[in-house]
Parts: C-alpha cells; sequence; structure tokens
C-alpha cells in the first residue's frame, strides 16, 4: 500500500521536568486514513497527540526538541502561530466537554472566533457540521438548548462537529469513546470511518479491538519509546517485534 | 458482658461532649446577637412607623425624629464606589493569576494578597488620611472643579476598594481555577486565543462564582467601620457626589454609642442601626455561600 505523508515527526522529545515522556520520535503518519496510537498506559500516546496541536504547550515545565511537520511547516518552531495549526486540526478528548453555551454558539464558536458572523452562513455551517458528526436529526428541534443537555454520546457528536466545523484537515481523538457506552462508542467508529475519505484521523485508543476495527495503520509505543509502526494489517498479524507481539496478545498492558 | 467504664473511656466522652457544646454555643451566638439587638430596639420601631426610620433623612435626635435614609445612602454609596473600584481590577488579576501566570509565581502572590486581609483596618484609615485623604482635595477635586476637604465617599471607596481586594481575588481565583482544563483546550484546539476562550469559555462558566466572590466583597464592605470613618468625613446629609461627605451606619454606631446615650430613644435608634447592619452582612453572606455550593456542583 502506498501512503502519502501528512504528518511528520522526526526526532522528537519531551520531557516534563527531569521525566522524559517522549524519546526520539520519527514517525510519518499518512494522509486520509485513520491511524492509532497503542500502548499501556502512561506510555506518551497522550502527549504525542497533544504535540501534534501544541497543546502540551500549557503544560508545565514542558521541553519540547525535535520537528513535527504539517504541510511542510514545522510547527514546534517557536514562530510558528500557534492558533493557525490548531485550526487545522479538530479534537476530541477523553470525556465530551460541551462549551457553557447552546448546541448552535457550540458548533458556531470556532468559525466566530475565526471571523465568519454572517447568520446565514453560520446556519449553513451548523447544520452541515451536525450532520456530519450524525447528530442533526437528535437536535434539529432543540438546537439553541444548552449543550449541556445532550447526553454524554450525544456531547462526544457534538464536540467533533464543533471541531469539524474550522474545517481542519486532520481530526485528533485522544481516546475519543473512553467514556461511551458500547452503542455510543460504535456511532462515533462509524462516523470517523466515514470522515476518513476527506480527513487525516489520528486516535489515541487503549482498546485494541478498536484499533483492529478501524485503523488502516498503527503506531505502538512503549515507555516513550516507538516500538513499531506500520500498516494495521501487518502490524496485527505480522509485528516484528516481540513487545509488540505480547502486547497485542495482551500480556502486557 | 458488661465492661465498667474505664478513666480513659469517660475523657473521651466528656471531651466531645464538650466540644459540641462550645461549638454549638457559637452558632447560638448569632441567633442571641439578632434577638437581643431585635429586643433592644423594640422601643424605636414601637415610637415611628418603619416607612419614617428607613425613608426619611430627617435626623434630630433632640426631637425624638431617627430618619435613618442619609446613613442608609452612606453606606450604599461607600460600598458601591469600593465595589466599582475593585471588581474591574480583581477580575483582571485573578484571570492573570489563574490563566497566565505560572504556578510559582501564583504560590508566591496569593499569600501576599491574603496578607493584605490580616493588617488591621486602622492602619488602613491611617494610609487613607495622610494618602487618599489629600490626593483627592489637592488633585481629584481641583481637576473635577469642585471644592472638597478630600474627606469624601471616594476617598472610603478607595481605601473599602483595598480592603475587599484580598476576599474578592481569593475566591474568584478558586473558581477560575476549578474550571477544567479541558474545557479550554477545547476552546485551543478550534484555534482561539487564550483571551477569546478566556472571554468567551472560562468566563462564562465561571462567571455565577464570580458573583458570589462580589456579593461577599460587599457583605464585607457593608460592614466593615473604622478605616472608613476615618476619611470618609461623616456628616449627616443624603450624599450628591462621590466627593461628598458620608455618614454611614457602621461610623454612626461607633462614633455616638455611649456618647449621647441620654437622649431618649437614642441608643434604641443605635440598636436598630446595628441590627440592620447584621441581617444585610448575615443575609449577603449566606446569598454568596448558597451561590459558591450552587456553582461548585456545576462547574466540573
Amino acid at each position: 500500500m502506498d501512503y502519502q505523508t501528512h504528518i511528520s515527526v522526526q526526532n522528537l522529545n519531551v520531557h516534563y521536568g527531569n521525566q522524559q515522556v517522549l524519546k526520539n520520535i520519527t514517525l510519518n503518519i499518512p494522509d486520509r486514513k485513520i491511524t492509532a496510537i497503542i500502548g499501556p498506559s502512561g506510555c506518551g500516546k497522550t502527549t504525542l497527540l497533544k504535540s501534534f496541536n501544541r497543546l502540551i504547550d500549557s503544560v508545565e515545565g514542558v521541553k519540547i526538541s525535535g520537528r513535527v511537520l504539517v504541510d511542510d511547516e514545522n510547527i514546534l518552531d517557536p514562530k510558528t502561530e500557534v492558533t493557525h495549526i490548531r485550526k487545522k486540526m479538530g479534537l476530541l478528548l477523553q470525556k465530551p466537554y460541551p462549551l457553557p453555551m447552546s448546541i448552535y454558539d457550540n458548533v458556531a464558536y470556532g468559525p466566530r472566533i475565526h471571523g465568519i458572523k454572517n447568520k446565514k452562513r453560520l446556519d449553513e455551517i451548523v447544520e452541515r457540521f451536525l450532520k456530519k458528526a450524525s447528530l442533526w436529526d437528535e437536535v434539529k428541534e432543540r438546537i439553541n438548548q444548552p449543550a449541556s443537555m445532550l447526553s454524554v454520546g450525544q456531547q462526544q457528536r457534538l464536540c467533533l462537529a464543533r471541531g469539524l466545523a474550522v474545517e481542519p484537515e486532520i481530526i485528533l481523538g485522544d481516546e475519543p469513546t473512553s467514556a461511551l457506552d458500547p452503542q455510543s462508542s460504535q456511532r462515533i467508529e462509524q462516523t470517523f470511518v466515514e470522515l476518513k475519505q476527506d480527513y487525516t484521523i489520528v486516535i489515541v485508543t487503549h482498546i485494541l479491538r478498536q484499533a483492529r476495527r478501524m485503523a488502516d495503520y498503527v503506531v505502538f509505543l512503549y515507555l516513550g519509546e516507538l516500538i513499531e509502526h506500520g500498516p494495521a494489517w501487518d502490524i496485527f498479524n505480522h509485528p516484528k517485534q516481540a513487545l509488540t507481539r505480547e502486547y497485542i496478545k495482551g500480556l502486557i498492558s | 458482658m458488661k465492661v465498667p467504664m474505664s478513666a480513659r473511656r469517660v475523657k473521651d466522652i466528656m471531651a466531645s461532649k464538650i466540644m459540641l457544646v462550645l461549638t454549638l454555643a457559637a452558632v447560638a451566638l448569632i441567633f442571641f446577637m439578632v434577638a437581643g439587638l431585635y429586643f433592644k430596639s423594640r422601643p424605636i420601631l414601637a415610637s415611628q412607623p418603619l416607612s419614617e426610620l428607613f425613608f426619611s433623612s430627617r435626623w434630630r435626635p433632640f426631637r425624638g425624629e431617627f430618619g435613618f435614609l442619609s446613613f442608609i445612602m452612606g453606606t450604599v454609596w461607600v460600598t458601591g464606589v469600593a465595589v466599582l473600584i475593585a471588581v474591574p481590577l480583581c477580575l483582571l488579576t485573578s484571570i492573570y493569576l489563574s490563566e497566565y501566570a505560572n504556578s510559582k509565581v501564583r504560590e508566591w502572590v496569593k499569600p501576599l494578597i491574603d496578607i493584605l486581609a490580616g493588617i488591621p483596618s486602622v492602619v488602613f484609615g491611617v494610609w487613607g488620611m495622610l494618602v487618599v485623604v489629600p490626593f483627592i482635595k489637592d488633585v481629584v477635586a481641583p481637576f473635577a472643579g469642585v471644592f472638597s476637604t478630600g474627606y469624601s465617599i471616594l476617598a472610603g471607596g478607595i481605601v473599602l476598594a483595598i480592603m475587599i481586594f484580598p476576599v474578592i481575588i481569593h475566591v474568584s481565583l478558586e473558581i477560575f481555577r476549578a474550571v477544567p482544563q479541558e474545557v479550554r483546550e477545547a476552546s485551543l484546539a478550534v484555534g482561539a486565543t487564550r483571551w477569546q476562550t478566556i472571554k468567551h469559555v472560562v468566563m462564562r462558566k465561571a462567571l455565577p462564582g464570580v458573583a458570589a466572590a462580589v456579593v461577599l466583597g460587599i457583605s464585607r464592605a457593608f460592614g466593615e467601620t473604622m478605616a472608613v470613618l476615618m476619611v470618609v468625613g461623616n456628616v449627616a446629609k443624603i450624599p450628591h457626589s462621590v466627593l461628598d461627605p458620608a455618614y454611614p451606619l457602621p461610623a454612626l454606631i461607633a462614633n455616638n454609642y455611649g456618647e449621647m446615650m441620654s437622649i431618649p430613644l437614642y441608643d434604641s435608634a443605635l440598636m436598630l442601626a446595628a441590627l440592620i447592619l447584621l441581617l444585610v452582612v448575615l443575609l449577603f453572606n449566606a446569598l454568596s455561600k448558597m451561590i459558591l455550593i450552587r456553582v461548585q456542583r456545576s462547574i466540573r
């Protein structure tokens, strides 16, 4: 299979204080595929994900070196303007965190931040992305109610719509189904599979079955080191490293 | 089998009972104070209608006229000015400490601000007389084109504002810190700047809590006596501008209790003033506590 690279990580090192969380990671993430970052908890999965949109900037005492290229721009360069990088990437967290406002305003939040004021255009955007996150039919009657009234599963899809509304190229998910019931998880997974035609998707997951179901490409981290990465089929069926084999068999967790 | 009570068991039971009684006594004190003040203010309440007491500004104790309006307005003006000055400054300070400062700065500045709360109020009063009052007399009043001795509502408001800084900053900082980091991340992740995130998300989430902090500040300001009394002028007239002097309720009580007791009904009138103050402060405190409890439940 041929992959085009979308995110290129080169010699990425991340320290929190004296502790090194990511050790010299070099890796290419393919365009318009679902990449799953797997590994036991504490292995640096979330840190790797958050260095893509530089949310680790706000962690105190963090030191980063190396390069992360997105569309040939080094996003770790201190001169890079961080809001335009983040605009390129939608983010889904472990638990849905709707903003303290209505369903409509949640989706319109990003576009408004980036200067769209026209009510008609905003209406259009809200509808389009709520549909894309397959939430529209459930909420179209009560679009002006507070987002906190939705169920957790609906909230997570709302957060997806909110991220999509700024028209990113990449979707980042940090264990995006871990707080959801099986049915809601399935809906999110389905939506992701539909979305990968237009977006590069990177998810962190500790659920191996989820990675098997969704992923085209798999990255396996262990204690901050990149052990193995490659097409999902290869990793799951012919892992080259002993550690990967053990993890996939469920021997280490 | 019944075990005979050992001496240490008896001691344990006694200790817990004594502490219970002491705790109850502290709680009961408030009720006794309210009841006592009410009892003492009954003569004045019986002598004239409430409307006369609260909405008349005629204060002629020798003729038996006790209209509290000037004093109530004095308290309201001074408190209002203090809150107007304190709220924006405190909000910006706590936003800076919560959202921009790193934890080292925060851990240094927080106790320093809390120390402000421990400075005796008479010290603030002296500072007000030496610095604020002359400043208003020589700079602010001429600039506004009026004459003022400097002893004014503005002076009282400025001194009072500084005295309520710690409580407002402390409480609102706590509220801002209670807003989950992930909510900020959700906003940052769509490309919002930090300021946009604060304005649209953090502030909105924290608003009820900040309101509670302000109410707590108001109740503190309402009852503050010494520092205000020293700089506010103490003239029993309804004020018309912030450069007028005023005579807040606590100052009325502190200046006159024990002095004018030979005048009939005077002590009863002062007790009524004290009762009003106590009830207003209790009400505001309870209100802010209620909001805070609800906020803490809903914010996470």
